[in-house]
């Protein structure tokens, strides 16, 4: 259990049976009065945020989290299928909640899924992903402003700028917490 | 020697106290001008033991132990015996601790100004409490119009003055009777009035509920309200004074309701304070306040925090 002094940003906490994340916290104290816990929390499955005050006396549920280190196999009609490493149990992840991780998705990607009472509700990806890029337009020498990069496609279908020298087939590494190229990969 | 400019080996502190260092220098200036203010107004310094055996039973206020006494939440009922025996003016700087006191507001342990005249009401106490800032506006020359958490603020007398219903009645989307009935009060102040006060001048909010007054005295005319306000600037609480209650046999009865509710919440039940009870009987009619010196500098800085004004927080040792 965790008490109102207990609270803050990013502790997880379970209310009516479902996982939050307190995103802002606020302490105050208003003239001798009791001490009141001001927060922001998010519900880690649906997105909806609450603003609730807790006092002094008030205790919580620590949510029931764990993270398991999974495969990503394959997506059918926006279903997104990843396996357990350890005992290939199988689990699925719908479109929304795999968010823009969908950019980074390679066959057999290692990932971490965040599970809620064994229901898997969110996806960690690795903080650096190798792609290939499948199509990159030659570059015009002096295109206006942008000059210094050019737009290319990666096998996940995902476009992001990259230097001039970056060609089709090539493989490059991105930065999955930005979206942005980091390096080229030498084979 | 401005800091860490030998050593190298601490880049992320030297970083910290280099930014803080013009708002210590500021806190530096405060408090001289604080003294200066006190003395020229022949008010006597004194220091009371930080150490003590029996904390004010306040039923929000947590002391923190050491050995087998406490370290002070307030040093009031030193202070207070010191008018018992005669003394008529008396001011404290001293540091004030709390336990689990913590946020962008307040630290564990914390700088206190408290002040005691004898011979005036809550009342005169407002008018020295304007005099005291715009004294120390001065002094350390930020001039009347000052920029605090987005808000110019004139800090020129007199300043706004509003009674604890007003309040609720034009900010809040209760009244303080429906409030306190619903057990609310404290949420409605934190939420829906606080951000309202000192926004143009500070406010001055007076003439709180009885029950929330342990040591004031009650306005003679209405017993439902103590003489008790509180000071605001841009929505920050700086101040709480009142005048004092001298009746040492209400003071123990409203003593005793306070151990009885921190008894009920769970809550440690201190010893009681028989020698500030026995010294209350001959305390003179007398004001007094506590003002907080980190909010203040908070204030005259225009930090949004108060690690901002201090040397180290808790965390940072």
């Amino acid at each position: 259990m965790y008490s109102a002094s207990d609270l803050r940003k990013g502790l997880k906490i379970q209310i009516d049976n479902e996982p939050y994340v307190v995103t802002e916290f606020q302490f105050s104290k208003p003239g001798k009065g009791q001490s009141l816990y001001r927060c922001k929390l998010k519900n880690m499955i649906t997105g909806v945020i609450l603003d609730p005050t807790y006092r002094s006396g008030d205790t919580f549920e620590p949510a029931d989290l764990e993270e398991r280190k999974m495969q990503y196999l394959y997506n059918q009609e926006n279903e997104f299928c990843f396996m357990d490493v350890e005992n290939y149990e199988q689990t699925f992840l719908s479109h929304e909640q795999v968010g823009d991780a969908q950019n980074y998705l390679t066959d057999n990607l290692e990932v971490d899924i965040l599970f809620f009472k064994d229901k898997a509700i969110g996806i960690t990806l690795p903080n650096f992903v190798d792609l290939i890029v499948t199509r990159a337009d030659p570059w015009v020498k002096g295109d206006s402003a942008t000059s210094d990069t050019k737009p290319v496609t990666t096998e996940t279908g995902y476009i992001l700028r990259v230097p001039p020298f970056v060609e089709e087939g090539g493989k490059i590494t991105i930065d999955t917490r930005t979206g942005e190229y980091v390096t080229r990969v030498k084979e | 020697m401005s800091p860490g400019s030998k050593n190298r080996l601490f880049p992320q502190e030297q970083k910290r106290l280099a930014k803080r260092e013009r708002h210590l220098w500021l806190r530096a200036r405060m408090i001289h001008e604080i003294r200066r203010f006190f003395l020229e107004r022949k008010y006597l310094e004194v220091e009371t033991p930080l150490l003590i055996p029996a904390p004010l039973p306040e039923v929000h206020i947590d002391a923190i132990r050491a050995g087998d006494r406490y370290l002070q939440p307030s040093p009031e009922l030193c202070m207070k015996r010191l008018l018992s025996a005669g003394y008529p003016r008396i001011f404290q700087i001293c540091k004030c601790f709390r336990n689990e006191e913590r946020g962008g507001l307040h630290l564990p342990e914390f700088t206190l100004l408290e002040w005691y005249e004898t011979g005036i009401d809550y009342k005169i106490l407002m008018e020295e409490c304007e005099a005291l800032i715009v004294s120390i506006s001065e002094g350390i020359g930020t001039g009347k119009k000052i920029h605090c958490r987005g808000k110019e603020i004139d800090l020129t007398p007199p300043w706004e003055r509003i009674s604890v219903v007003e309040a609720f009645n034009r900010h809040a989307s209760l009244n303080m009777e429906t409030a306190f009935e619903k057990g609310c009060f404290d949420e409605v102040m934190v939420r829906e009035i606080e951000p309202n006060l000192g926004v143009n001048t500070p406010t001055l909010l007076y003439d709180y509920p009885a029950s929330l007054a342990a040591l004031a005295r009650l306005n003679p005319h209405d017993s439902e309200f103590a003489e008790r306000f509180e000071i605001y600037i841009s929505g920050l609480e700086l101040a709480n004074g009142f005048s004092e209650l001298t009746d040492p046999q209400e003071q123990r009865t409203r003593f005793e309701k306070d151990q009885l509710k921190r008894r009920r919440y769970g809550k440690e039940v201190y010893p009681t304070a028989e020698k500030f009870l026995k010294a209350l009987a001959y305390m003179p009619e007398a004001a007094g306040i506590a003002l907080g010196v980190d909010r203040l500098a908070m204030i005259f800085s225009n930090s949004p925090k108060i690690d901002d004004v201090v040397s180290f927080t808790p965390e940072e040792l």
